[in-house]
């Protein structure tokens, strides 16, 4: 009865583009988070240069990829530290 | 010197020869010079639509191949003599051109035209990259479907990498009751998914398959809805500001008597 009510007030109880839309976000998760190697290996050499900027890294040992699971992708990074930089900008 | 627009969708069949048909008539009637170029070669289809079917001699392969000049090509269209389509052929391959060969040709086109509107087939083989190589910029067109806005994604990344960044969407064969009940995304739902710039929504209309059947583009007529949005695509594409289209009040009968007794709204 309810449910009749609803549609006479035009709206549907199950809206199938809701379906539809959180349907498509998931899997464009996926088809998303393919990176071409072209693009992962400068984001990559960014990286390093950033980070270098304040930390030693051990860039040769350095692992990095894009993980995904059924709702995220994530970036992980795995930056082994050789030595801190000092930092000159707190003393002075 | 004119501008290379390449229309494209990934997956078949949601009306890119159509859209191309309609944007290449609508900036003739505006009084540009317009070329339109099927590289859809094995399955070409746009000298249907433009109705200019018996009159092919010469086509594209034929031009690359340096079998004829491209003026020898062109085909003069009926209604507008600045309006002009460089035919596929139908009788060989994809692979019969490359994406050089329509890097010189879109140069010398976009000399001589003010638009060159590039038809690209299906897929993301080499009919894709032999049709993008020469563009300044590309038009998505998808239909409020998943399967459709999944390509269209994919295709929008292609188009990326391929350095044609911000791509303009055309969300086709929309349909206003379906919207209204919740069985069809809208456009607000595509555009929060793909997060592209929209140029135009068209809406499902029958003129569009009687047009397709006269061979003659929607655009022209007057009293089609989908032929209006086209027109509004058109003067976007010409740099003006153009509402969206409402495209809700093509709602027969019922939806007016309900209306009248307050039902069926929110």
């Amino acid at each position: 009865m309810l449910e009749f009510i609803a549609r006479m007030l035009g709206k549907e109880s199950a809206s199938s583009k809701m379906v539809a839309k959180e349907r498509l976000q998931l899997v464009l998760i996926h088809d998303r988070a393919s990176m071409s190697p072209d693009m992962l290996n400068s984001l990559r050499e960014d990286l390093i240069k950033v980070i270098s900027k304040y930390i030693d890294i051990d860039e040769a040992a350095l692992e990095f990829d894009l993980c995904q699971d059924e709702k995220d992708v994530a970036l992980v990074a795995n930056i082994p530290v050789i030595k801190m930089k000092r930092d000159y900008a707190a003393k002075g | 010197m004119g501008e290379v627009i390449v229309v494209t969708s990934g997956k078949g069949g949601v009306g890119k020869t159509t859209t191309s048909a309609n944007i290449g008539t609508g900036l003739a009637a505006a009084g540009h010079s317009v070329v339109l170029v099927d590289t859809d070669i094995g399955l070409r289809n746009l000298d249907v639509l433009m109705g200019l079917e018996n009159r092919i001699v010469y086509d594209l392969v034929d031009v690359t191949s340096g079998n004829c000049l491209i003026k020898q090509a062109l085909i003069k269209d009926k209604r507008f003599f600045n309006l002009f389509l460089l035919s596929a052929s139908q009788t060989k391959d994809k692979t019969a051109v490359n994406p050089e060969q329509m890097k010189v040709l879109a140069a010398e086109l976009k000399a001589e035209f003010d638009y060159v509107i590039i038809d690209c087939p299906a897929g993301i083989e080499q009919g894709f990259r032999n049709a993008i190589a020469g563009a300044d910029w590309a038009i998505v067109v998808c239909t409020p479907e998943v399967s459709s806005i999944r390509d269209a994604d994919r295709i929008i990344s292609l188009l990326e990498a391929a350095e044609l960044r911000n791509p303009k969407l055309i969300i086709n064969r929309l349909r206003p009751a379906m919207i209204k009940s919740g069985n069809m995304m809208d456009t607000t739902d595509i555009l929060d998914i793909l997060d592209v710039e929209l140029i135009g929504a068209v809406p499902e209309n029958e003129s569009i398959i009687i047009s397709t059947n006269h061979g003659e583009p929607a655009v022209m007529d007057n009293n089609s809805k989908a032929g209006e949005a086209y027109r509004n695509i058109t003067r976007r594409i010409q740099g003006e500001e153009v509402p969206l289209l409402n495209i809700d009040e093509s709602h027969g009968m019922m939806y007016r008597l309900k209306r009248l007794v307050g039902l069926g709204l929110h």
